[in-house]
């Protein structure tokens, strides 16, 4: 499948944070947030979850829309759907099952 | 009100007018949508279904708005699933807008309720057809031939 190297390039880059996978498990948990929302349940400056959100619309993670005065942040699945696609689909899917819910099982049992 | 809503955006290397007719081609659709199709005349009040291959009616409506190649809102019944046709209308709105090179393909589908099944159902769904339908239109094939690979 074609793609775009820039558009990738972004998208990995936006994952590869640990605080904007912070902002995208929030937004998984409850769509729809304000930035304000979003900075309750972030350690850090209103300014740094802005600029971590608009590195995530840029690689179209998270989409935004206008309601009335506020800007409602929205999880975008579809990047993460064509990862999926790009990289998981193609492998064999019940070893690699049967790998994570090894891991799932050990470190349960550690902690 | 509280409402449940969900936003599915692709950027997809094509123009409006090809996105548009991509959207609205019964046959064109069943390539990217796993066999299932809509039929409408596509004019805003024109009735609206979505058909899986085997004839069954998956969800039904109205077409509210058609501005093509622009913008599109029906109003989304599902059908099969009791407990989701229980929970009424949702509202489906896409809209097409130029971007570069590319259109900015944006799904916005929401219903008046909180914790909504019939969004969950639906979110499964969308990002799939999405992807296989930006693949179809850049590619000229789709990746996924089945949406629930074993």
């Amino acid at each position: 499948m074609a793609e775009r190297r820039h558009d990738t390039d972004l998208l990995f880059k936006a994952l590869a944070d640990r605080g904007r996978r912070r902002l995208l498990d929030l937004l998984h948990q409850h769509d729809g947030r304000t930035l304000n929302e979003l900075c309750e349940h972030m350690d850090m400056t209103r300014q740094g979850v802005t600029q971590h959100l608009a590195v995530l619309e840029a690689a179209n993670l998270v989409a935004t829309v206008r309601r009335g005065r506020e800007k409602l942040h929205f999880l975008n699945p579809v990047p993460l759907q064509e990862i999926y696609e790009r990289w998981i689909a193609k492998f064999e899917k019940p070893r690699l099952k049967a790998l994570s819910d090894l891991k799932r099982r050990l470190e349960k049992a550690d902690g | 009100m509280a409402r449940s809503t969900f936003v599915y955006v692709t950027y997809i290397r094509t123009t409006p007018e090809k996105l548009w007719s991509a959207l609205t081609d019964p046959a064109f659709m069943t390539q990217y949508w796993f066999g299932n199709h809509c039929e409408s005349e596509w004019t805003a009040g024109s009735s609206w279904k979505l058909v899986s291959g085997e004839g069954q009616i998956l969800d039904a409506g109205e077409v509210v708005e058609a501005d093509p190649p622009r913008r599109l809102v029906i109003r989304w019944q599902h059908q099969t699933r009791p407990e989701l046709k229980a929970e009424g209308a949702s509202q489906c709105t896409i809209d097409l807008e130029p971007s570069g090179t590319a259109v900015k393909l944006t799904i916005t589908h929401s219903i008046e309720r909180e914790r909504s099944m019939l969004i969950e159902a639906v979110s499964g769904g969308w990002p799939k057809v999405l992807s296989n339908l930006k693949s179809v239109l850049e590619t000229g094939s789709v990746a996924l031939q089945d949406p629930y690979p074993a």
